[in-house]
């Protein structure tokens, strides 16, 4: 139970990742690698701001916000210098690593004492329920555990729901637009490198949001922990989009949410069947391949049955 | 109101495409007129239009349109003046949102775009209305995504988006030649409607002698990236598809003349 409740605790924190990874991915078509360190940076800026006992919610604000700062960089790279999109990602993400050392001076920042948003839902938890453990349709949850699940989704259901709104309004409208036919939404009046740099702002903000929780629930952060994550988000939003089966905006995002839910228990689950940790980002990189190549492969099969018929 | 003064344009300047698209091209057209503009492949009437629109910067010259001094603005800030019908049917809709989103979005053309609801019920209703004059049948599709639809009715929609405000100039590139000669007719009645009832100034391309002769009070035809003719008044309202056939027929019988003395030069020389 316990393995589970985890393992959802942590799908629904790289949630935000996976939804960021779709606002960049999917919206844009831009691949955007600057999601590996940017992850990082918003673990690194909460876990520092932490350390200097600033309240949990400004410390997460302020990783949120130094995410959108990583974006906006990729944006400005991508449409004010004209540098390819990839090569704009990998060159803020390359920064990004000097930047997370230097932000919490050393290459791991322990927050075990710290009071973070997880501390804080676990008091307000043993508030409502009392101390000791929670039961859960029968089964005895630790109250930590039961806490960051909940504080978790709360933050998951609240994101997408924003962001469901957002794609609704006008700007939103106009931003998805501007992945769809740039020319299009030029020619009626839209800045396509504004809403570029600003879309990728918003996309990393979540991302870093996601490292944010993440080191405040592991209760470390890590120079490390972003390495391959872009890649992970992918799969989360591939999974989903599979899951859902449809392209209308408000299912995709609940689609990724899910997707990344499932993937993380699926791994939690082979991990704990035998799987080598150190496997698990080839597996995760040759089924974000199967998962672009296959359904293209299966049409052509298909058409190419159909003529023969 | 729109004046185009001595504009140049060089494409690949210094290299061996060196290509002289525009080469000081001036014209004014004056409030409410309509402004056909033929001539052959590459002769330059495309990249006219979009030294109008902006697509790229000038190498010499200046652009007017209401008052405003253009010449630098980026092309999305022309938008707020102008409205375009590409010749792509592909080019002016956004496939994969519905027919009321792209509609929301030409709705507020060159305004700011800020977190006000995209559809809010009453441009719903104004949306139902203004799609219905199209006779498409579409106004109860307008959740249906625009990907799904006919290279005809993207173009009608199209139409309809850059005039649902008012543009101080309407741009119109070839927009018929990708459609099949039924929508292309329908396409063009509407094109006439709207022009005339909102009394837009509007600059067309067209490879069609028929639209040429038929459509607007004013025809230029181009060449090698100068304007060839200018043809108003009485005696565009006089002439004919062979005329202007005639007219692209001196001027391949000039070029044909210069090709096989170019050839006798090259081969002396080189």
């Amino acid at each position: 139970m316990t393995l589970l409740l985890g393992a959802s605790t942590v799908g629904l924190i790289l949630a935000l990742l996976a939804l960021g990874v779709y606002l960049s991915f999917r919206i844009f078509n831009f691949p955007d690698i600057t999601a590996d360190g940017s992850i990082t940076l918003g673990a690194a800026v909460t876990a520092s701001l932490l350390v200097m006992n600033w309240p949990p919610a400004l410390a997460t604000l302020a990783g949120f916000f130094a995410g959108a700062l990583a974006g906006a960089a990729t944006g400005l790279l991508n449409a004010k210098f004209r540098i390819n999109g990839l090569l704009s990602g990998i060159l803020v993400m390359t920064a990004l690593y000097s930047i997370n050392l230097h932000v919490m001076g050393k290459s791991n920042l322990p927050l075990l004492e710290e009071t973070t948003l997880v501390t804080q839902s676990e008091s307000f938890f043993g508030m409502l329920f009392g101390p000791g453990d929670v039961q859960v349709f029968g089964w005895e949850v630790d109250q930590r555990d039961a806490a960051a699940l909940c504080l978790a989704a709360a933050m998951v259901a609240g994101v997408g729901m924003i962001l469901y709104l957002f794609f609704r309004t006008e700007f939103g409208t106009a931003m998805r637009a501007a992945g769809d036919n740039p020319q299009m939404i030029r020619a009626l009046g839209g800045s396509v490198d504004f809403i570029l740099i600003f879309g990728l702002a918003v996309s990393n903000g979540l991302i870093a949001l996601s490292g944010s929780l993440l080191a405040q629930y592991q209760g470390f952060a890590d120079v490390q922990m972003g390495i391959g994550m872009v890649v992970w988000g992918l799969a989360s939003v591939i999974i989903g989009e599979a899951l859902v089966g449809s392209k209308s905006t408000g299912i995709v995002i609940t689609g990724a949410i899910m997707g990344s839910l499932l993937f993380r228990l699926i791994v939690a689950i082979a991990l704990r069947w035998g799987l080598d940790p150190n496997d698990l980002k080839l597996i995760t990189a040759v089924f974000v391949f199967l998962a672009l190549v296959v359904p293209g492969a299966l049409t052509a099969l298909r058409s190419r049955a159909g003529r023969a018929r | 109101m729109l004046e185009v003064s001595a504009i140049g344009k060089t494409f690949h300047a210094g290299t061996p495409n060196e290509v002289s698209a525009l080469r000081d091209v001036s014209f004014n057209l004056s409030e409410g007129s309509f402004l056909i503009i033929i001539g052959t492949n590459g002769s330059g009437k495309s990249t006219l239009l979009n030294a109008v629109a902006g697509t790229f910067p000038l190498d010499r010259g200046s652009v007017t349109l209401s008052g405003h001094d253009i010449t630098k603005w980026p092309e999305h800030r022309r938008a707020k003046l102008i409205g375009r019908v590409f010749q792509n049917p592909y080019s002016g809709t956004a496939p994969n949102m519905t027919i009321a989103e792209n509609l929301s979005m030409a709705a507020r053309r060159g305004l700011r775009r800020g977190l006000a609801w995209a559809i809010p019920r009453a441009l719903r209703s104004e949306l139902r209305d203004r799609v219905r004059t199209l006779n498409m049948g579409l106004e109860d599709r307008l959740d249906n995504d625009i990907g799904t639809l006919s290279g005809g009715q993207r173009q009608a929609l199209t139409l309809l988006m850059a005039s649902w405000l008012k543009p101080d100039l309407l741009l119109l590139d070839e927009h018929t030649a990708a459609l099949d000669p039924k929508s292309a007719d329908q396409v063009i009645r509407l094109t006439n409607e709207i022009i005339k009832r909102d009394k837009l100034t509007t600059l067309m391309v067209t490879h069609s002698m028929q639209q040429a002769v038929r459509l607007g009070d004013r025809l230029i035809m181009m060449n090698r990236g100068s304007i060839l003719h200018d043809i108003q008044g009485a005696e565009k309202a006089r002439a004919r598809p062979e005329d202007l056939l005639q007219r692209f027929e001196d001027v391949r019988r000039r070029e044909q003349l210069d090709a096989p003395v170019a050839e006798m030069l090259r081969k002396a020389y080189v």
